[in-house]
C-alpha cells in the first residue's frame, strides 16, 4: 500500500470513566505502522486526555498519560486541541502536556506539537482530512 | 463507492449498531461495495452467536450473519477489544487456553491493522458510535 492519506483521530471523551480514550490510543499506536499522515484532535471532554499531572494510583487504572508524550515517535505530526472546549472547562494550554516531535531522517525538531485551534480551524482541519476516526 | 464501516457500540444497548446495519444493508442494495465492517470497543459484542434476544425483538447478530452470507461481507472483530470482552474463536481459545468459543459464523477476529487498511482502501470510512 503506497497511498498516503490524511488521518484524523477525533477524541471526545475523558481519559478514564470509559475505555474510548485508551482504545483510541491503541489504534493510533498500531496505525503508525501504516505510515499515514496523522493528526489527533481533542475536543469536548477529550481535552482532559492531555491535562498534565493526572494520578490514577487510587483508581486501579493504568495511567496512560505518558503514552501521549511518545506520539511524536509514532508518526503523529499534530495534536490539535479545540480552544472552546478548553475554555469551557477552565483550562488553558498551560495545563496540557507538551509532546515533542522529531523527523529522524531530516533531524527536523519541534518542541511541542500540541496546538490550540479555534472553531474555524477545527472545521477546516476536519474538512482537509480524508479519514476521521471518531472515538 | 467503496465503503468501510466502523461500529463502536454494543448491540441493544445503543442504536449505533442498528444504524450501522441499516446503512450497510442499504449501501449494498444500492450496489456500493462495503470493503469491511470493523467492530471496535463494545461493538465486538455484535459477534457472539450466544445472543438470545426475546422472540419479538430483532436478532442483531443473526441479521449481520445473514447480510454477510448474502453479500460475502467481511465482518471483523478487533482482537484486543474482543479479548477484553470475552469474544472467542477457535484460534483465540487455543492461544489463551479458553474452554469455549462464542464467535458467530461469518465473523472473524483480527487486528486493528484491518481497520487502518479498510480506511486506506475505501473511499469513505463511516463510523457509528455514541
Amino acid at each position: 500500500m503506497s497511498d498516503i492519506k490524511k488521518f484524523m483521530y477525533l477524541n471526545r471523551r475523558a481519559p478514564y470513566g470509559t475505555i474510548y480514550a485508551w482504545e483510541s490510543l491503541e489504534v493510533v499506536l498500531i496505525g503508525a505502522a501504516f505510515d499515514q499522515q496523522v493528526s489527533l484532535m481533542f475536543m469536548d471532554d477529550g481535552v482532559f486526555q492531555l491535562v498534565k499531572g493526572s494520578d490514577t494510583s487510587q483508581s486501579d487504572m493504568k495511567n496512560f498519560l505518558p503514552t501521549y508524550r511518545t506520539l511524536g515517535d509514532y508518526g503523529v505530526r499534530h495534536l490539535y486541541v479545540d480552544k472552546a472546549s478548553l475554555e469551557a472547562r477552565g483550562l488553558t494550554t498551560d495545563d496540557l502536556i507538551e509532546v515533542a516531535w522529531e523527523d529522524f531522517e531530516t533531524e527536523e525538531e519541534v518542541d511541542n506539537i500540541v496546538e490550540a485551534v479555534d472553531a474555524d480551524q477545527v472545521v477546516q482541519l476536519m474538512a482537509e482530512s480524508e479519514v476521521v476516526f471518531s472515538f | 463507492m467503496k465503503l468501510a464501516v466502523q461500529v463502536n457500540e454494543g448491540p441493544y444497548q445503543h442504536q449505533a449498531t442498528d444504524s450501522a446495519y441499516h446503512f450497510t444493508k442499504a449501501a449494498l442494495e444500492k450496489g456500493h461495495e462495503v470493503f469491511r465492517v470493523f467492530f471496535y470497543h463494545d461493538g465486538v459484542l455484535n459477534g457472539t452467536r450466544l445472543t438470545t434476544p426475546p422472540q419479538d425483538d430483532r436478532n442483531i447478530v443473526n441479521r449481520w450473519v445473514e447480510l454477510a452470507e448474502k453479500y460475502d461481507l467481511d465482518l471483523v472483530l478487533c482482537v484486543a477489544a474482543a479479548q477484553r470482552r470475552g469474544l472467542v474463536d477457535d484460534g483465540e481459545a487455543q492461544r489463551n487456553g479458553k474452554d469455549a468459543t462464542n464467535i458467530a459464523p461469518k465473523f472473524r477476529i483480527s487486528g486493528l491493522g484491518q481497520l487502518i487498511e479498510a480506511a486506506i482502501q475505501s473511499d469513505r470510512l463511516v463510523v457509528f458510535g455514541d
